[in-house]
């Protein structure tokens, strides 16, 4: 059990370091690195306590989709000049407020913990059940039957969100120039074929 | 303290939703950063959720968690995309420079 705290307290120190970084950090940049680095050591966490699946999908789908996709945002938009720390400039007054609902939270929720009675069965790190089956295995035998409709809920909620983000980033340039299937398709000979008779020294002027 | 417990992973949690809270209410520099300190917020609950699950020895906290996930992604997806229309209307994506509901 050394092993297991010993590699608990590696990570969960990482993580907590990590994710004050992004608050705290100057550079949106430097967020969005340390956001990638917090996700990686709460996945190293799963992955240690034995939900494996779920820690694998958070290195792939946060790490590789949505921390990739912040970055490209971030280096999309220019926001290198708006560096700025928290307590220089002009003052504000949320700083205060901010600061003691935050810290008031923090201590409600680590009271909430601290003075948790937990049930006699419940387990220990040392005596986590190692079943037959592998996690991913578990969790795709109640995925896929008990929780199926929830399941796909979160696929339309999946296919609203890509529906949205399209949506929301189309717009239509002027001055470029596209190709319109219907009014190709639409065309007859009558009234895209004209003959003309072309006098000779006299060019023709074709309308476009 | 040797012996990692469920209450060890509860804390981490809290600690990283203390953090995320934090990180919305002291933000002055760009939304990007607020909608980061909402996906701290998330893997705290997501921490929570499947600590409860292994250390309960179910397994519906996990299929749970996928959902948080997926919700997650999407709200990232779609906060990114009004932050990028939002910029191209206005020029800035500050937090001090959005008050066009405030009249």
């Amino acid at each position: 059990m050394l092993a297991h705290s010993v590699f608990f307290y590696f990570f969960s120190v990482i993580a907590i370091f990590s994710s004050l970084m992004v608050i705290t950090s100057r550079s949106t940049v430097n967020s969005v690195f340390f956001l990638i680095l917090d996700f990686i050591s709460v996945g190293c966490l799963f992955i240690m306590v034995g939900a494996e699946f779920l820690g694998m999908i958070i290195l792939i789908v946060y790490v590789g989709a949505v921390a990739v996709l912040f970055l490209f945002v971030v280096m999309m938009l220019n926001v290198a000049e708006q560096k700025q720390s928290w307590f220089i400039g002009k003052k504000s007054t949320h700083i205060p407020i901010g600061l003691i609902v935050s810290v008031l939270i923090l201590l409600e929720l680590l009271v909430v913990v601290g003075g948790w009675k937990y049930k006699d069965d419940l387990m220990s790190s040392s005596t986590l059940n190692i079943s037959n089956i592998s996690n991913t295995h578990q969790l795709g035998l109640v995925m896929y039957t008990d929780y199926i409709l929830y399941f796909q809920l979160a696929g339309i909620i999946l296919l609203l969100s890509m529906i949205g983000a399209i949506l929301l980033t189309f717009r239509q340039r002027k001055g470029v120039k596209k190709q319109s299937y219907f009014n190709q398709i639409s065309r007859n000979p009558s009234s895209s074929i004209e003959l003309r008779n072309v006098e000779s020294n006299k060019g023709v002027k074709i309308d476009d | 303290m040797i012996e990692i417990g469920l209450g060890h992973y509860l804390s981490l949690g809290a600690i990283i939703f203390f953090l995320g809270v934090i990180g919305i209410f002291l933000n002055r520099k760009n939304v990007i950063v607020i909608l980061m300190s909402i996906e701290l917020i998330l893997l705290s609950v997501n921490i929570n959720l499947i600590s409860f699950s292994i250390f309960s020895g179910d397994i519906v906290g996990q299929i749970f968690t996928m959902l948080i996930l997926t919700v997650a992604a999407a709200e990232a997806a779609i906060g990114l995309a009004i932050i990028v229309i939002y910029y191209r209307n206005r020029g800035s994506i500050r937090v001090e420079d959005i008050h066009g509901m405030k009249g």
